[in-house]
C-alpha cells in the first residue's frame, strides 16, 4: 500500500515538494491541467462544483493494473486537498475505475484499493477521513470506449465527486 | 414435478425374432477420447396429435447437437415411417442410412389434461431398445421434457450424467457501453423461457446458483455500496448477505448451499476472502493476506477453496483449505490468471488467462498441471461448469462497439456454441441438474 512514508522517501517525494510549493503559490491562478486543454475561463466561481471538476481536476489516472499515485495524480490530489480543506462544507465519494483489461472481480478489488489509495493521499493532506467514502465500480463504468490503450489509460481512473454543501 | 417411470422391453426384440448382434455392435461413445466423432443419430417426430410430438422432437434434437457428440440426421434421408412407436422400427431402413441410434416416441394428452410423452432409444445395429421412458407433467412444461430425454439419451450412450435441463442465471446487458444497464436474466441453457429477475435501476453482477435451493447469490450496487445478496427465484425476495461495512463482492455458495464464500473490502484497499454460515450468520475470515484476494470457488467435495489473489505481485490462482490458513499457488504459466472455478467432477480448474493481450479460457489440473487453453479472444472471462463437467460456458466481448455474449465450449475446445439471448448477455452461472 501507498503510504506517505514510501512516498517520501521515494524519488518521486522530490517532485511532490515541487508540486506543493507550486501549488501553494499558483492556487489563484488558471491551475495546468484542464485549462491547458482549452477549458479555461470555464473555471466557475471560487468554491464552486465547476470550479472543482475544471480547474482543481476531479480524477487521476494509473498504471496498468496498478493503484500506485503517480507524480501527476500526485499534483492534482495535492490541488484538491488544499481545495477541500479550503471548502470544508463538501463531503466526497471518491469513485475507484479500473479499464476493461482484467476479470470482473479482479477489476471490482483493483477499483476500490485505486479508490483507497487516493483518499488515503487526501487524508495525508489534511482532509478529514469523514468527509470521504470510496466506491469501486470495477470496470462498469468507462469513460472512453475504443479498444486501444488510449481509451484504456483514460478508464483507469479514480474521480473524486463532490457530495453535496453550496455551490 | 415431472412423474418419470420406466417400462424395459428388453424381451420385445428376441419376441419378434429380431436378429441381436454381438455385444461389440452396441453403440456408445467414448467421450474421454481426445477427438470424438459425432454419433449419427435419427431422431424421428414423436408422433403426437396436435404437432406437440415434433417440437419435442426438435428440442431433443437441438440439444444433441449442440453438445457437439451426435450428429442427428436429416430427415428427408429416413426411410420407414414410424406409425407406431411401441413396436420395434425395421433396424435396416435404418442402418442403411447410417443411423447408430434411433429416437422414437409419442406425445398424448393424459384424461385429466396432462401432457404423457413417451420415448425409446434403440440400438440399430444390436437390433435392441436401449432406453424406454415415459413421463407425465404439465402441458407449459413440455421443453423440460424434451431436456429430460435428451439427458437420457446423452447419459446412455456416454455413460456420463447430461445437463440439458439446466438453467443459466447471467447479467443482461443493454444500454451504451459507458452507461450499461444491468438485469438478471434467467433462461433455459439452450436460451429458452428468458425472464428477468431485477429490473435494470442498479449494476448487477456475478450470479451464481445454489446448490441445493432455488436461489441464487449476486452482488449488487442497489443500496449504493456494492453488496452480495441473495435471490429466492419462486418468490422473488431479496436478502442483504451479513452486516460488513465495506463492499462485499465474488460471491459463490458452498456445495451443501450452507455457505456463501466471498470477498470483503478492507478498510485500506485489500480484499480478503470470508465464509458465512446462511444460518448462524456466523462468518469466517480465510485469508489475512495485503493484498487482492478474491473469486473463490470450492472444491465439490467443500474441503478447499481455490481463489485469486496478487500476493505474488500480479494476479494468480490458489488453493487453500476451505478453513484457510496456508495456500499454495498453483498457476505458473506467462501471464495473468483470474476467476478460477472448480469443475463439479473435482477433476479440472477452469480459469480465466491474459497473455499476449488476449484473453483465455482454459482448465488445469487441481495441481496446476496439465493447461489447456480452450478459447482465446480480444476479451473473455467468467467460465461456469455445467454439472456434468464436460462443458463449460463464458462470455466473450468482441473488439469494436458489440457487447459480450455468451458461449459454451466443451472440453475437447472443439465444440463452441453460441448460447441465444435477448441482448447483450455476461456473467453466466450453470444450474444444477433441476429436480
Amino acid at each position: 500500500m501507498l503510504s506517505i512514508a514510501a512516498i517520501a522517501k521515494n524519488p518521486v517525494g522530490i517532485a511532490l515538494v515541487a508540486a506543493l510549493a507550486l501549488a501553494g503559490c499558483a492556487n489563484k491562478q488558471v491551475p495546468n491541467n484542464a485549462a491547458d486543454i482549452g477549458l479555461g475561463g470555464a473555471g466557475g466561481p471560487p468554491g464552486s462544483q465547476q470550479e472543482f471538476t475544471v480547474s482543481v481536476g476531479d480524477r487521476i489516472f494509473f498504471d496498468l493494473d496498478s493503484s500506485v499515485i503517480r507524480a501527476d495524480a500526485q499534483q492534482v490530489l495535492t490541488r484538491q486537498a488544499q481545495w477541500l480543506n479550503k471548502y470544508t462544507n463538501y463531503s466526497i465519494t471518491v469513485e475507484g475505475h479500473a479499464d476493461e483489461r482484467g476479470t470482473r472481480e479482479y477489476n471490482l478489488a483493483l477499483g476500490a484499493r485505486r479508490a483507497a489509495s487516493a483518499r488515503d493521499f487526501l487524508v495525508a493532506r489534511g482532509v478529514a477521513a469523514n468527509r470521504i467514502r470510496t466506491i469501486s465500480y470495477g470496470k462498469e463504468r468507462p469513460v472512453a470506449t475504443c479498444d486501444d490503450i488510449s481509451c484504456w489509460s483514460q478508464n483507469r481512473r479514480a474521480v473524486t465527486v463532490l457530495n453535496g454543501g453550496s455551490s | 414435478m415431472i412423474m418419470r417411470a420406466t417400462f424395459l422391453i428388453a424381451t420385445l426384440v428376441a419376441g419378434l425374432g429380431i436378429a441381436v448382434l454381438p455385444a461389440r455392435a452396441v453403440v456408445e461413445i467414448d467421450i474421454n477420447k481426445g477427438v470424438v466423432e459425432p454419433l449419427p443419430i435419427a431422431i424421428t417426430e414423436f408422433i403426437s396429435a396436435d404437432g406437440k410430438g415434433a417440437e419435442i422432437a426438435s428440442v431433443v434434437e437441438a440439444d444433441l447437437r449442440r453438445s457437439g457428440l451426435f450428429a442427428p440426421i436429416e430427415k428427408g434421408a429416413f426411410i420407414e415411417k414410424i406409425s407406431n412407436p411401441d413396436a420395434a422400427p425395421r433396424f435396416q431402413d435404418w442402418t442403411v442410412i447410417n443411423a447408430q441410434a434411433l429416437v422414437t416416441g409419442k406425445v398424448s394428452e393424459t384424461p385429466d389434461g396432462r401432457l404423457k410423452a413417451e420415448f425409446r432409444l434403440w440400438d440399430t445395429y444390436a437390433g435392441q431398445q436401449l432406453v424406454g421412458e415415459q413421463f407425465f407433467t404439465s402441458k407449459d412444461k413440455w421443453r423440460r421434457v424434451a431436456h429430460i430425454i435428451a439427458d437420457a439419451i446423452y447419459q446412455r450412450l456416454t455413460g456420463e450424467t447430461g445437463y440439458f435441463d439446466t438453467r443459466i442465471v447471467y447479467v443482461d446487458e443493454s444500454g451504451p457501453r459507458n452507461n450499461r444497464v444491468k438485469r438478471l436474466a434467467i433462461m433455459d441453457q439452450d436460451g429458452a423461457n428468458q425472464r428477468f429477475l431485477t429490473d435494470g435501476r442498479a449494476i448487477v453482477l456475478t450470479p451464481r446458483f445454489s446448490p441445493t435451493r432455488q436461489e441464487i447469490t449476486y452482488m449488487s450496487y442497489e443500496g449504493g455500496q456494492p453488496q452480495v445478496y441473495l435471490l429466492q427465484l419462486e418468490t422473488g425476495q431479496r436478502e442483504l448477505v451479513g452486516n460488513f461495512p465495506g463492499m462485499t463482492f465474488a460471491p459463490r455458495f458452498s456445495p451443501n448451499g450452507q455457505q456463501i464464500v466471498m470477498s470483503l473490502l478492507r478498510d485500506d484497499g485489500n480484499s480478503n476472502i470470508f465464509a458465512m454460515d446462511l444460518r448462524s450468520r456466523n462468518t469466517t475470515r480465510l485469508t489475512t493476506s495485503n493484498a487482492i484476494d478474491t473469486s473463490p470457488s470450492y472444491s465439490p467435495d467443500g474441503s478447499q477453496i481455490v481463489f485469486t489473489s496478487d500476493r505474488g505481485g500480479r494476479a494468480q490462482i490458489y488453493v487453500m483449505s476451505a478453513s484457510g490458513g496456508d495456500a499454495k499457488r498453483i498457476s505458473f504459466g506467462d501471464g495473468t490468471y483470474s476467476t478460477p472455478v472448480w469443475s463439479p467432477r473435482g477433476d479440472l480448474i477452469a480459469f480465466t488467462k491474459q497473455t499476449g493481450g488476449q484473453f483465455q479460457i482454459g482448465v488445469m489440473r487441481t495441481d496446476g498441471s496439465g493447461e489447456r487453453i480452450l478459447s482465446s479472444g480480444f476479451l473473455q472471462e467468467g467460465p461456469t461448469w455445467a454439472p456434468n463437467g464436460r462443458v463449460i460456458m463464458f462470455f466473450r466481448q468482441p473488439a469494436g462497439s458489440a457487447g459480450p455474449q455468451l458461449y459454451s465450449i466443451d472440453l475437447t475446445g472443439r465444440n463452441e456454441q453460441k448460447i441465444p439471448t435477448a441482448n447483450y448477455g455476461s456473467d453466466p452461472a450453470w444450474s444444477p441438474l433441476l429436480e
